[in-house]
This record gives C-alpha cells, structure tokens and sequence, in this order.
C-alpha cells in the first residue's frame, strides 16, 4: 500500500505540473482528492491492515495529500495572480481622457470685487449700508453741501425722474442716511456699495450705470492721519503689503480736505508701465475728511466729532484687477467673458 | 484754463522753474495740470521776410516767384504757390536748412525749372492751431502785421516758444481762471511774490457821466454794473503779441476792441464787454429781468427766446445783451464803431448758469460768471481794459467810472486754531509753519499766544469761507504726504454682514456651485420690455426717466427676466446656447402715475436656462433642460434657506409664459399664503419673437426670504431602529398631480410613515389617453421600535385603499 501511495503521489505530482488552467486544476484536485479520488480508493483498503501498519500508513496517506494539496494551492495562487493581473489590465482606462465635468458658474466680476473689499473692510471692523438707487434731491445732492444751483452739479450730470427724485448718482446718500439712522451715536464705521449712474455717454472707460463703494466713518478725534492709515490698510491687504499711497488735494462739495488718491502701480511697481502710464501710479479712489455741514446735516454736532470718507468705483478696480480694457465687457454679459471668472 | 508759461512769467519770477516743474507742483497742490504742451512744435530757422515783388512762373500759372527780402544780406528767389502773397507783405520765410514741423527740412530746390531758396510758409506749416485764425489766413500764407521787422525769428513773433500749462480746475478753484489767480497759486507754492499789470488810467477832460447812466433794477441778480466810455477808438487788428496770446488761451482774436475785454478777462478772470455806444439809445444802461414774450438777436445772429428768470442789459427798453453770457447783434462793435462802452458787471452765477444752460450758450464768460467773480477785481480789469484801449486803439478814456452798487463783496475773516489745525490733520504743526503757510498764500492773519489765527481772506478767495477751508490750506501747501499715517483710536467695532447681505452670498455662491452664472444688466429699459413678465409688479407703473439718453433706457425695470432674455438672445447669437443665469438686483414699483415719494425698491433673484443641462463629453450626451431644471433650482434656494416646507408649486397661467409649463411659488406661513416668485417656459410665441429655442426662467422676491430664512441647524439623532420599504404604482387620472398624490398618501399612511418619493412616471402604451401611471416608494419607519411586517401592510392597504377612493386609482398589474 505503501508503494501504491508513493506512486499515487508520484503520478500526481507529475500530472500536475502539466495543469493547464483552473478547470484543470480543479478536475485533478477531484481525481486525487476528492471523495471518489485516487487517494481516497487508496486509503479504504486501510481496513485490511494491520493495528501496528495503520497508524504508518495513515500517516504517509496525510503526507500525500499534504504534499498534493501544496501543490494544488501553489498552483491555485498562482493562477488567481494571473487572472487577476488580466482583469486588471482589461479594467485600465485612458487617464488622459477629460473627467466628467462639475458644474461651474462665476460670480460677476464686478461682486467678486465688492465681495473682496468688503471682506477687507469688515475685517477692519466695518459694516455694510445700503440705501435705495432712487433717491431724493436732498440726500443726493443738498444733505451732502450740493445746494441747488451748486457749480459742482456739474461735475455729475444726473437722470431725474421728478424735479426731486432721481437716479442717485453717488452712494454718497447712503452716508447721509446712515448718520440719521444712528441719531447722533458714534463710532459710525461703514463701507456703503451700490450701483450709481450719471448721463455719461458709454465708451471704455465710462458707464451711465456704475458700481461704487463708498467708506465712511464718523467719532472723536477722527484725524486726516487716520484716513490716510485706513487707505494704507486697505489698499495692501488688496494689493499687497508693498503698495505704497499718494494722495493729491482735490475737491468734493462734502468733504475738506479733499484727497484723490493714486496706488503705487499694481502692475509694475511704481517704476512706470504701460498701465500707469508711465506715472508708476494709478488713482483709484477719493476721499477727504467730512464738510462739517454734512456732519451737521446729518445730526452731528462738528465740533464734538469728525469724520473721514473715501470712495472708489468698484468698475475701475476690476478693469485693473483683470486686465479688462473696456468697461462695457461688465454689462455685455457675454457668458465666454463671465465664465472666465469661474475661479477662486 | 490754459496758462502760457511765458505770460505768467510777467506776474510771478519763475525763474528756476521749468513749466514742466511748474506744472508738477501745481498738480501736487490740488489742481490739476492735464498737460503741458510745447507751442513750438519743430520751428527752426524760419524768419520774418519781406516780398519785395512777385512774378508769374514762366512754366507754370498756379505758381509764383517772388523776391525776398528776409535780412540775409541778398534777396532770395522763392516759388511760391499761395494765392494771396502779394508783394510789400511781411512773411514766415523758411530759409534753406529750416525745419519745421513733422521733420520737414527745407532744402535748395528747382520748381518747374526755377530756383527756390527757401519756402514761405502758411500757419498750419508752422504748427499754428489755425483753426482760430481768419479764414483768409488758413487758406494761403500767413501774413504778418507791416510793422513786423524783417529778419525777426518767427517763434519771437508767434510767441510759440512757449509752452501751455493745461489746468483741469476744480469747481471750487475758479479763482484759477485768471492769470492772476494762477500767479497766486505758483506764488504760494513757490513763496515769490506777485506783481500786478498796470491799471491805470491817464486823466481826461470829458466825463463818461456825461455819455452814459447806469441803473440795475434787478439787485439780486447783479451786485455790480460798472461802465467807463471810451471815446474815438480806431477798430482794427490788435498787435501781434496779444493775439499769441489769445490763441495760446484757446481764444479767437477778433478785433483790437473785442481782443482787449478778452485779455483782461483772461488775466483778471473778470468778464468784460465792449458796447457800440452809438447804438445804445440815449447811452442809458440798465440791468432787469426778460419780460414774458420778450426775445433779442444775440452776436452769433441767433435769435432767442427769452424767459422771466434771464437777465438783460437793456437801453432802458429793449435788450442789448444777455448778462453775462452773450452781447446783442444790435449793439455789437464793428469795423466802423468809434465809441465803446465799456461794462464790468458782477452778475449771480446761479442766473447765468441758468440762463447758458438753457440756451446751451456757455462762453468763456459766462463758465467764470456761473462760478463766481472777485468783486474786488471789477474796477481794476475795466481800468486795464480802459487803459489798453487807448493804447492799442487809439481811444480816450473819459473821466470816471458810472458804476451801481447793489452789495459790495467783502473779504472773509476766519479764524482757527492751532490746535484744532493740528487734532484734525493729525499733524504737530508749529505757528511758525502756519504762520509762514498764511504769508505765502497772501492772507493777512493776526495771531495771538493761544495760537489762534484770525484770517483775512482776499475777496478772490471766495471758496474760503469756514475754518476747515484754512485748514485745508495749511494741509494741502504743508503736503498731504507730510501728515502722518495713524490707526484710528478709540473703541473698536465688530464688522459683519447683515443677515440679507449674507444670503445674497449664500445664494451667490449656491448658484454658481450648480452652474449658473451671474449677469449683471442694467435697471432701466425700454417701456416695452418694462411691460413683460410683470406678474410680481401687478398695478405697477413703469417710472420714467424725466430726460433719457435713449428710448431703450428710458424706463426703470420692474422685473429682470426681461434684461435674462436679452442676454440669452446676445449669447445666442454668439453660438453660446447652453445657458444658466442668474441676477440678483433691484426693481422698483410704484402706484403713483407721477413719483411724490420714493418707489419701493424690490431685491429679486432671476434665473434662465436654456440648451443642454451639461454640455456633451465623450462619456456622456448632451440632455436639454426643461421645467424641472429651473425648479430644481428653485428647490435648491429654499434648501439651502431652511424653507423647503413653506414653498408650494402651484399651476398658473402667467403672460409671457407657457401655460402648462408654469407654476406659481406661494409662501405659507402662519402670516398666510403669499405669491413670491414664478417658474416655467417662456410662451413659445415670445421665444419666437426674441430669437430663443425652448427657455426656462424663474423670478422670485427676496424680502420673503430674508424674513423666512432659517439659519439655525438643529440636529436629529439618526434613526435607531431599521426602516421598511414599500413601492407601489398605481394608474389614475392624468391631472391628478404628483403633489396632490403624494399628500393623499402621507395624509392616509399617518406618522409612520417617513418619507414618499415618487420614481417613475408613465404614460401611453396600453394606459389610454387619459391616464398615466405613477410609481411611488414609501419609507416607513417608527422611532423607538422594530415596526412588524403585519403593522406596514395594514398601513400600506389604507393607503392603496384611501388613493381608489380619492382618485380612482388603481394598482398597476
């Protein structure tokens, strides 16, 4: 029994080595192991041993089957490897194809601009007013030091609808409305943005609709310095912390001293570029400390505090920000200009 | 205000100072310079020649050939071919070597075969902006007054080597529309001292009294009318330097007379005007109102009407000039007047700036008079002018001044302190600087110990009025970029957006996540476009601008989906036809036909989508969007704001919309139900109309969102128990909707039930017309137990059962 086990292990040992798949391997695991296999048939004729043989041959009947079944599994990994290796390499995709495609609009240039200063300001400790886009004479023009008849009117032609109501052309108002709102408490520290318009025929650089951002703050012992500390701050959290400013004397009817104030070239520096014109600065804003007639329009006694304000037009920012040269590509809405403006 | 730099010379020593330099300061200091333009724009070697005669061409008859005398020693032969040189005229000579401008040397040359030894030269040849010269003059050659002396350099008589400081003034600064008041400036900014023109007059024998009254009947309106008569001048060209001048300002020299009141206007900013006094009847002036009806001929030849609130120069009848703004045909000086006279008024800025606005008439006169003049300097300019008439026109400036004074002007006294000076700029000022800023502005001061200043502000100053006015002084002649930089003290505030500003965020930021871009448009249109999709402007009244630009903008928008179409058609048209917008703006409604109050101001939001959901890739095809897009949006918007169970979709008919493709947004509080916004497909006979293939919109008030929204998560322990599943689809009526079925279900299947959703939706095949099928998957679930089998199947039967009752329907086999 002992030769017919050695050669059964033999035989399979051999025949094994020529397994040619799973199935294969399979069918000769059945034929040598399986229930009706040889090994099997072998080993039932253990009966006829005797006491003292059985114990031997049982154990070389296990090393058979051990010897056999190592084989069987080496073969079994061996084939799954390689079935998987196939699976995988008729599972491979083309990496370079373009992935299925987010959803992605943008927000309008011009509100990605204002959401980014006011961000600045309320970093700083400011709020944000709103006032309506029609307004009356008064808040417009004449709570701000523009009586009727003002010289300065000029200087912003504006769409009337009645002879005391019209588009606002300023969001200057706001101001105004602010301080009564507050009656007469201080600190007041708000940026105001909104849409303004004036009868300005369009063209590159001027739109009869507009977007401006106005700041405004109003408490004891407010000091030109610190309008000039707040537009530093400003201007290099938005355009980095080398930005330098400049301010020139200039004139609106509701602020004295009045400011326009130029960045040092966002572009190049301040050694001049096309940009700036070979200036190496860019007027972004205006700004000047608040006409003590407008503090006491608006229910403020002068001579206990002061204010400053400044503005800028948020149209004017962006065409720089962005590279635009006409500020009509803002109110196109042309979706291969906006969607350009999908990213962070 | 254009400033030669030569003229302004006479006033102020700006020796040192380069008008480039000049014009860097004067903008640092506040006002500022467009531009300094070089007169001389490549004019070398051209001098005054005299044409001794002029012949024919021999080969040619358009030419000439004339002999010049141009103080070279010889006579030069020049070919000529202008049509009016004449010999005995004096003329630019461009001898050889000569450049002028555009790179343009002159060189020896043969025309036709005869000699030319140098070219004479035409004002535009020598860069003259001849726009402001005698048509004769642009034509042919220029001609040079006879007294020119030959051999001159022709920049010495052009007076172009000199350069043009272009001033953009502000409103405030009129003071520098003057020579003068600019000397001022360059003085306070430099510290030289300003000297002033001679204005005197030579003593006569006869009394302008005697020839002229003057009355002003409208006081109001004229605080001055000051008149001097000038007896016998000669009316003729006035001499060359002055008409430099003029031209350098930008001014048309006109006649010796009317060149003289434009001079002094430019230098003293003092309006003046010249009268025929032969035409003026009985010599009597007088200043009123336009009488209803009235009208006058003015210099141009024009004739206006006249209105009550116009100011006239009258004889004592009828008008001889419009105050301030423009002289009468009737008495204008001409070639043959002899007597003038001479008026130097001060007219209200707010009368003339009516009066040119309304006759669009603005002149050099009436932009000086709408900003004010300097009293003070009424009676010196009509002196200079005085004065230079008799010297340039031969005139005799009678005896006196026949002047009316309704209210004189008077200097300001201001006072500040040092103190206040310095707690408002920031600044550690000494008296000393201030005391030296007040000196070199001209401002006489007193001060005291406690550093108070009392300031004497010139009449010409008229912008100075308040102690900030002086402190603005001090800063911007100290240098804004001296006063220091400072963080503001005092407490600080909490900064943040309010609760609507940040939704509008949130919103923002929602959209564009789900593809949708923002577009901006503007919020006025035309009437038309203002009258479609006004479902939330109901009784509305479109407002209308008082004076548009244009009948497209003529009205302010009452809703955006109007500007949304126009915006998909622009796209369109540029092959974009997969589009998602949106907009978040203001509409403004009244009820009043005429505003008396302000209209309220509506924020919305409106979307559009049009084309293919997402547009097509290798791995996936294009799908067209249709209604459930656009109100799966909307569901997204009430999502992310925590309202999702206050919003039904109601089927509405709504103009501009398709029928059965429309749903009306109502809110339901405990306020009630209200209507906030709509969403379907554009009708499609307006897609037709508006160039759009099938579109989607959406409008929706954001006030109620702001009210409604909530904010605060709280969150629900997750389910412990397991939940079980039932579906079931039944056929019924094709008009049940969706909604009503689902709320039968919910209505009948009571709390255990934890969510309905419907899944498919079928219709035709062997349904029949009328009929559809309906798969609904129902979740039930109870919170603190296993729920039976037995408990879900009583349940589920109510529900089948309760759906035959209600609708007839029936499980689908």
């Amino acid at each position: 029994m002992k030769e017919r086990l050695e050669a059964l292990r033999e035989e399979a040992l051999q025949e094994l080595q020529t397994v040619s798949g799973p199935q294969h391997l399979n069918d000769l695991r059945v034929k040598y192991l399986g229930k009706k296999g040889a090994l099997t048939e072998i080993l039932r004729g253990m009966g006829g041993l005797s006491v003292e043989e059985r114990p031997v041959i049982g154990q070389i009947g296990n090393d058979v089957r051990g010897a056999i079944e190592a084989v069987i599994e080496e073969k079994q990994a061996h084939f799954q490897a390689a079935e998987t290796e196939n699976r995988l390499r008729a599972e491979t995709v083309d990496v370079t194809l373009p992935g299925r495609k987010l959803p992605a609009g943008a927000v309008h240039p011009l509100n990605k601009v204002q959401q980014e200063i006011e961000d600045i300001f309320i970093g700083m400790g400011y709020t944000i007013a709103e006032g309506p886009e029609v307004e009356t004479d008064y808040f417009n023009f004449e709570a701000l030091n523009l009586p009727k008849d003002h010289p300065a009117r000029d200087m912003q032609d504006s769409f009337y609808i009645t002879d005391e109501i019209l588009l606002r052309t300023q969001t200057s108002p706001v101001q105004v409305r602010t301080m009564k709102a507050m009656n007469g408490a201080a600190p007041i520290k708000v940026i105001c943005p909104g849409k303004v318009y004036r009868r300005d025929d369009d063209d590159a650089t001027h739109s009869f609709q507009f977007t401006q951002i106005e700041g405004f703050v109003i408490d004891r012992n407010i000091r030109m310095s610190d309008l000039k500390g707040t537009l530093l701050q400003f201007v290099q959290r938005m355009y980095g912390s080398q930005t330098r400013i400049r301010l020139r004397p200039s004139f609106f009817p509701f602020t004295e001293p009045s400011a326009e104030v130029d960045v040092s070239c966002v572009q190049c520096g301040g050694n001049g570029c096309r940009m700036c014109k070979g200036s190496g600065w860019l007027e972004i804003l205006g700004c000047g400390m608040v006409h003590p007639r407008v503090l006491e329009m608006g229910g403020y006694d002068p001579e206990e505090v002061s204010g400053f304000a400044f503005g800028m037009g948020v149209e004017r920012i962006a065409l720089l920000k962005y590279g635009i040269d006409d500020i009509r590509a803002l109110y196109t809405n042309d979706l291969r200009f906006l969607s350009q403006f999908a990213r962070m | 205000m254009k400033v030669s730099y030569r003229w302004l010379n006479e006033y102020i020593d700006l020796d040192g100072i380069s008008a480039e330099e000049l014009a860097e300061r004067v903008t640092r200091g506040g006002i500022e310079v467009d531009g300094v333009e070089q007169l001389n724009k490549g004019v070398s070697n051209v001098v005054v020649g005299y044409v001794t005669s002029k012949e024919k061409h021999p080969d040619a008859d358009k030419l000439n050939v004339c002999k010049v005398d141009a103080g070279q020693g010889e006579e030069l032969q020049i070919v000529c071919g202008a049509r009016n040189v004449e010999a005995g005229q004096k003329v630019p000579v461009a001898l050889i070597g000569a450049k002028l401008p555009g790179d343009f040397q002159i060189k020896r040359a043969k025309l036709r075969g005869v000699e030319s030894q140098g070219m004479i030269c035409s004002a535009k040849e020598l860069g003259i902006n001849d726009k402001l010269l005698p048509k004769e003059q642009q034509e042919g050659i220029l001609v040079l007054p006879p007294d020119t002396a030959v051999g001159t350099p022709i920049g010495e008589v052009l007076g172009i080597d000199d350069q043009v400081l272009e001033l953009d003034l502000t409103p405030n600064r009129s003071d520098c529309l003057s020579m003068l008041g600019v000397a001022y400036e360059a003085g306070a900014l430099t510290g030289r001292p300003v000297k002033l023109p001679e204005h005197s007059v030579a003593d006569a024998a006869e009394r302008a009294a005697d020839y002229v009254q003057v009355r002003i009947g409208a006081q109001e309106h004229c605080t001055r009318y000051a008149a001097r008569y000038i007896k016998g001048v000669e009316v003729g060209p006035s001499p060359q330097w002055l008409r430099n001048r003029l031209i350098a300002a930008g001014i048309r020299p006109i006649s010796n007379i009317v060149d003289i009141t434009n001079y002094v206007m430019l230098e003293y900013g003092q309006p003046l005007h010249a009268f025929d006094a032969d035409k003026i009847a009985g010599g009597r002036i007088e200043v009123r109102l336009a009488r209803e009806g009235e009208s006058m001929v003015t210099l141009d030849d024009q004739e206006r009407k006249l209105e009550p609130h116009m100011l006239l120069i009258t004889d004592g009848e009828k008008p001889i000039a419009l105050a301030g703004v423009m002289g009468g045909a009737n008495s204008e000086v001409t070639a043959s007047t002899t007597n003038i006279v001479l008026e130097a008024a001060r007219f209200e800025g707010g009368t003339v700036r009516k009066t040119s606005r309304q006759l669009s008439l603005r002149s050099e006169s009436s932009i000086r008079f709408e900003k004010g003049v300097d009293d003070a300097r009424v009676i010196p300019a009509l002196d200079r002018a005085a004065g230079l008439m008799a010297r340039y026109a031969g005139g005799l400036v009678t005896e006196g001044i026949v002047q009316e004074v309704a209210r004189a002007g008077e200097p300001a006294d201001v006072a500040v302190s040092l103190e206040r000076i310095n707690a408002y700029l920031g600044t550690q000022l000494s008296t000393l600087e201030v005391k030296t800023i007040f000196s070199r502005l001209g401002f006489e001061y007193e001060s005291d110990d406690s550093g108070m200043f009392n300031v004497r502000v010139p009449s010409r100053r008229g912008d100075i009025t308040s102690a900030v006015d002086l402190i603005e002084e001090v800063a911007r002649l100290y240098g804004y970029d001296n006063i220091p930089t400072t963080p503001i003290e005092g407490p600080t505030t909490p900064g943040a957006l309010t609760a609507p500003q940040a939704i509008r965020r949130e919103l923002r930021a929602k959209l564009t996540a789900a593809g949708l871009n923002e577009v901006m448009s503007y919020s006025v249109t035309h009437p038309d476009r203002a009258g479609l999709f006004t479902r939330l402007s109901e009784g509305a009244n479109p407002i209308r601008l008082a004076m548009p630009m244009s009948e497209d903008r003529s009205v302010l928008r009452t809703g955006l989906v109007p500007s949304l179409l126009e915006i998909a058609a622009y796209n369109r048209n540029r092959k974009t036809d997969d589009l998602a917008l949106f907009e978040i703006g203001s509409v403004f409604l009244t009820d009043e036909t005429e505003l008396s109050r302000l209209p309220q101001e509506k924020h919305r939001l409106a979307g559009l989508l049009a084309g293919s959901r997402a547009s097509a890739q290798w791995n996936r095809k294009a799908e067209p969007v249709d209604f459930y897009d656009a109100k799966g949006v909307l569901e997204a918007v009430f999502e992310l704001l925590g309202m999702t169970g206050l919003v039904r979709y109601e089927a509405a008919s709504i103009d501009q919309l398709h029928p059965g493709r429309t749903a009306a947004l109502v809110l339901e509080t405990a306020g009630g139900r209200k209507q906030i916004g709509y969403v379907g497909q554009v009708h499609p006979a307006l897609q037709l109309q508006e160039d759009l293939v099938d579109t989607y919109v959406f409008e929706l008030e954001l006030e109620p969102l702001y009210e409604h929204a909530d904010s605060a998560i709280r969150q629900k322990p997750l389910p412990r128990y397991p939940a079980i599943e039932r579906d079931i689809a039944v056929v019924l009526d094709r008009r049940v909707e969706a909604g009503r079925l689902t709320g039968e279900i919910r209505s009948a299947a009571g709390e255990l039930l934890e969510s309905v959703q419907v899944f498919d939706v079928y219709t035709g095949g062997k349904l029949g017309e009328d009929k559809k099928s309906v798969a609904v998957s129902l979740v039930y679930r109870h919170p603190e137990r296993t729920l039976t089998d037995e408990e879900v199947t009583e349940r589920h039967t109510a529900v089948v059962e309760r759906l035959g009752q209600s609708f007839g329907a029936e499980l689908r086999k």
